[in-house]
């Protein structure tokens, strides 16, 4: 059971980097309380899985301290730390039974054997292996092994943290469904601290109490998936998060509306102006926008839309700003003299891509 | 052109890979073979390249049987899951390669590779080699590649599964409208039934083998011919019940694992006038329920929450209704505790009926107003 | 049309079949036709029937005696350097830098042996092991130990055997190494995470996915040191007395030095089954893992 502390953690995979040279992760610092389930999200190269390997052990950071429980671990090898690790790829030993392959963590850190089978059995529960705990491993289905990669962190009682990398990459859409329901009862029963990596924005949403975004090795935003949603802190987080992503409209700020190509759109309260040289945009999800009345939003053209099988995704553009919209199944798009108006307490104003109170 | 299959088997030793598969797919379409891991899409996809020759069946091209004709002498593309492009080559050069054995001129290379580029955004990064690119770029070079000698067939196997989610979602939006401007018959695989319903075109859904269902994505999305295809092609998976028809009734029967057995009754929806008396699987997606009772949505069903997954804008709500498990996609965060009971309002005219053979026999009414 | 275009391809395929006709099938004839036959020189045949197998396969006879001593000596021998070059290899190729210059190196250094010619090979260790002139028979002869593989039995067999083992344990490490480096790092980070020893690593990860190309590696060498001839003859000659007389040393004998070509040829052909059967078994129990996997 573990609280991980990240204090000044900076990574370069260069030999000796300066402060000028290309950082893999950049300082950062950040506490994950015990028995939490985060995720780490962001596009391919933003620093996610060096960060992940950094806790388990299998980077040595180039800088910063890594505290588990107040303990320095930065520089001990993976085996001494208490985490264990999900990979991309299931990971079983083909050779061994599951229940062998559950067991093999404490055999080799000579548990009784009266324990083993107890925690064995505990986990196989767990995790509805029971069935299939005389079998080889070989043979088994991607999301059965990936279970059993699971299992065999959860059934140390010493384990404080379980990473995974990605875990779900090669299990079919709709095992990913039962796997992924499976995930989230485990880490409420288990109270073991929990870290997700992955790019794809429904697990990380759907797993974590706190979702860090990630960029260019740098911490963009940490919030609940509501926080990421309803107020991205920065445009990459409206981008990244949400499909399709935050409508990001270049905009000139007028206290409570802002003029987008000379059509009004109205604020939640009054916003104080920006210096001159700031970039200013609004942003607002496809969600908050709806179809309007002749007499009320702003004129748009409709360029296609998809139809996505529960909502449709309209494609469309104020005077050349292209703007997606969300529009419910059962609601019908007119043919002509489209207008949308946007939900003022969801329209968030940015200067310099980060968001303004 | 158009692309035949008649009555496509394929067997390796006692294992059937395809069986009886028949299909036409005519020039500019683009086609999805939407199914799980191992359902048959990659050996379908070689047998229509030419790689493999079928065990049986016939495959036409513009009405000539070209069955056991080998694959070069074929002109077909392919793209696959990996990003398969000459490493030392620059983007130009790869995108180029397949025009280099045509004896073409200087100038029309430079004006294809150009035009392909152009197309997949390449442009800036004609003079770079894949290595030095991102993932989304390394795939836009394959495909540009695929497209770049107007091949009659372009076959993409699952061709964004090993990208970041954003960049799919970007190539998704952006690949119906490259397969527009080239005139090939394109065959798209994936597991997702998202991906099927973004690339639009026509779907053929299979299941172990065998293609359970062609016709028109939303088509086959509305109206999805029985119990499997309606499974392989709903994300989050369906949800299914057992109910009884009886003339304008409809009892929804949540059967419990100790033989008790909760029961609903409410009207009939208007699709299930045709129906017969007696018992049906009823499904449902799992957007087609709610929280309260609003218009429409009156039946109410109980059931226990197994786990509640909170999106930030919308709650996937896992239930157990009886001995069925339900995905319920509610807007809004809800976050109910595993083992709470819950009550979820379905509306009728959202059911699909399957008859005893798991056949659909009443669709839900279609209802995209024009 | 496309049946014609199809069949012009059999064309290609008829050197090889031309070639393996002159090459195996036609001298395959022969020996049976020898091998059923007497002859006192000159080329007389007579009919001799299955007279021969029949002596072949009965070790009372002395001709079944020779071969079945013989036979003894050739599995012994296979299994001995087996024995030696299977592990030593695979701890060569665990021990192996796994990049950068040092791997380089390695891997030529270790070619090195692969590239000698077998009847060089034969004359380095026919001299090396000398006790006289040879660094390695006259070190062991100065520590105090007689060392002449001329007389002594064990010294002749500790000779062909070291030679075996230097000219062969190479292609084990190498195919060993190929298959180390086919596994994925995570398996070894989840092994780290799991607290497995070294031991453990290998046992449970390493071996496990080196069996294919162990089982091809064993192939490969039982074969080469099934029919071993040249190295062995260029040392001992088959001596002292027949203490090295393998079943192709020997059959060399019968067919060249008694001009026995009747007996020749039936060990030839029981020789030849008895790889056969070898190889079979091998190609049975490989594909039978494979379908095991398969079906993964």
């Amino acid at each position: 059971m573990s609280r991980i502390e990240l204090v000044d953690l900076a990574h370069s995979y260069l030999t000796k980097p300066s402060p000028t040279s290309h950082w893999a992760l950049k300082t950062m610092n950040m506490t994950w309380e015990q028995g939490g389930a985060y995720a780490l999200l962001g596009p391919s190269g933003c620093g996610k899985t060096t960060l992940l390997n950094a806790i388990s052990g299998l980077v040595i950071p180039s800088h910063g301290k890594i505290l588990f429980d107040g303990t320095d671990v930065a520089k001990i090898s993976t085996e001494q730390r208490n985490i264990a690790q999900v990979f991309q790829f299931p990971v079983v030993y083909d050779t061994m039974t599951v229940a062998e392959n559950l067991a093999f963590p404490l055999i080799n850190r000579g548990v009784r054997g009266d324990l083993i089978a107890q925690r064995v059995s505990e986990v196989a529960k767990m995790l509805d292996l029971g069935r299939d705990l005389a079998r080889k491993a070989r043979g088994l289905t991607a999301d059965m092994k990936q279970k059993i990669s699971l299992g065999r962190g959860l059934v140390r009682s010493d384990v404080g943290a379980i990473l995974f990398d990605e875990p779900l990459t090669v299990i079919d859409p709709h095992l990913k469904w039962h796997l992924r329901a499976q995930l989230k009862r485990v880490h409420d029963e288990s109270d073991v601290t929990m870290i997700y990596v992955t790019h794809d924005q429904t697990e990380a949403l759907t797993f974590a109490d706190k979702v860090v975004v990630m960029l260019d090795g740098a911490v963009v935003q940490i919030g609940t998936p509501q926080q990421l949603f309803e107020k991205p802190a920065h445009t990459f987080v409206g981008y990244f998060i949400g499909s399709p992503g935050m409508n990001v409209l270049p905009a000139d700020l007028a206290g409570d509306h802002v003029m987008v190509r000379g059509h009004r759109i109205d604020l939640a309260h009054g916003y104080a102006p920006r210096p001159m040289n700031d970039k200013i945009e609004i942003g607002v999800r496809p969600e908050f926008l709806r179809l309007a009345s002749r007499h009320e939003g702003f004129p748009v053209t409709v360029a296609r839309v998809e139809d996505v099988g529960r909502a449709r995704i309209m494609r469309c553009a104020i005077d050349g700003v292209a703007v997606s919209a969300l529009i419910s199944e059962d609601v019908a798009i007119p043919s002509d003299g489209v207008r949308l108006v946007a939900d003022p307490a969801h329209v968030h104003v940015y200067a310099d891509s980060h968001v303004v109170d | 052109m158009t692309l035949e299959l008649r009555h496509l088997s394929q067997r390796v030793g006692a294992a059937v890979h395809i069986q009886d598969v028949s299909l036409t797919l005519q020039r500019g379409t683009i086609n999805v073979l939407l199914g799980p891991t191992l359902s048959g899409k990659t050996t379908l996809m070689r047998l229509m390249a030419g790689l493999d020759k079928p065990s049986e069946g016939h495959i036409l091209i513009d009405g000539r049987d070209v069955t056991g004709l080998s694959v070069r002498k074929r002109s077909v593309a392919m793209v696959y899951q990996q990003f398969i492009n000459y490493p030392a080559f620059t983007v130009y050069d790869n995108i180029a390669a397949p025009l280099r054995t045509k004896r073409l001129s200087k100038q029309e290379i430079d004006n294809r590779v150009g035009r392909a580029a152009e197309l997949l955004r390449l442009s800036p990064y004609l003079d770079k080699t894949p290595l030095q690119l991102s993932g989304g770029q390394q795939q836009r070079t394959a495909i540009a590649r695929a497209i770049v000698r107007d091949a009659d067939l372009v076959l993409l196997d699952e061709p964004l599964a090993n990208l970041d989610y954003k960049q799919r979602e970007e190539l998704r939006i952006e690949l119906p409208r490259i397969f527009e401007k080239t005139g090939a018959v394109f065959v798209y695989a994936t597991t997702e039934a998202t991906e099927a319903l973004m690339l639009g075109g026509n779907t053929a859904t299979l299941c172990e083998g065998r293609i359970t269902q062609f016709g028109a994505t939303t088509d086959v999305y509305r109206n999805p011919v029985d119990r499997t295809t309606a499974q392989t092609f709903s994300d989050p998976p369906m949800n299914f019940v057992r109910a009884i028809v009886n003339g304008p009734r409809l009892t929804i029967v949540a059967d419990q694992s100790d033989r008790a057995k909760s029961m609903v009754e409410c009207r009939s929806p208007a699709a299930f006038s045709r129906l017969a008396d007696g018992s049906y699987t009823i499904g449902f997606r799992a957007h087609h329920t709610a929280l309260e009772p609003r218009p429409g949505y009156d039946v109410a069903v109980h059931g226990v929450i197994a786990v509640s997954e909170l999106m930030g804008s919308e709650s996937f709500l896992h239930a157990d209704v009886g001995s069925e498990r339900w995905i319920a996609l509610i807007p809004g965060v809800h976050d109910r505790k595993p083992g709470d009971p819950v009550t979820l309002f379905l509306d009728p005219s959202r059911f699909f009926a399957f008859d005893q053979a798991q056949r659909l026999v009443a669709a839900a009414a279609a209802r995209v107003p024009a | 049309m496309t049946k014609t275009l199809d069949n012009k391809a059999w064309l290609l395929v008829l050197p090889v079949v031309i070639l393996v006709a002159f090459n195996a099938i036609l001298p395959l004839m022969t020996v049976i036709n020898y091998s059923l036959q007497d002859t006192f020189g000159n080329n007389h045949f007579s009919w001799n029937g299955v007279q021969w197998y029949a002596e072949l396969l009965d070790p009372a006879t002395e001709f079944g005696g020779r071969f079945f001593g013989a036979l003894g000596r050739s599995i012994a021998y296979s299994l001995v350097i087996l024995a030696i070059e299977v592990p030593v290899g695979i701890m060569v190729a665990i021990a192996m830098p796994k990049r950068g210059v040092a791997l380089s190196v390695c891997l030529v250094l270790m070619a090195l042996p692969l590239l000698v010619p077998w009847n060089v090979v034969g004359i380095i260790w026919q001299l090396y092991a000398r006790d006289n002139i040879g660094l390695f028979g006259w070190s062991i002869t100065a520590l105090g130990i007689p060392f002449n593989y001329t007389n002594s039995a064990v010294a002749s067999w500790i000779v062909v055997v070291l030679m075996d083992v230097w000219h062969w344990t190479s292609l084990i490490a190498l195919l060993c190494f190929a298959g180390l480096k086919s596994i994925p790092a995570a398996f070894y980070q989840a092994a780290k995470i799991d607290g497995a020893s070294r031991w453990a690593v290998f046992r449970r990860i390493e071996l496990p996915k080196l069996q294919r190309v162990l089982l091809i590696g064993v192939l490969l060498r039982f074969m080469d040191s099934f029919m071993v001839y040249t190295e062995p003859f260029v040392v001992t000659g088959g001596g002292p007395g027949n203490y090295t007389t393998f079943l192709s040393i020997d059959l060399v004998k019968i067919a060249l030095g008694q001009f026995d070509l009747g007996k020749a040829g039936a060990m030839s052909i029981v020789y030849t089954l008895i790889v056969l059967i070898v190889c079979w078994l091998f190609y049975t129990v490989m594909v039978g893992r494979d379908r095991e996997e398969g079906s993964a």
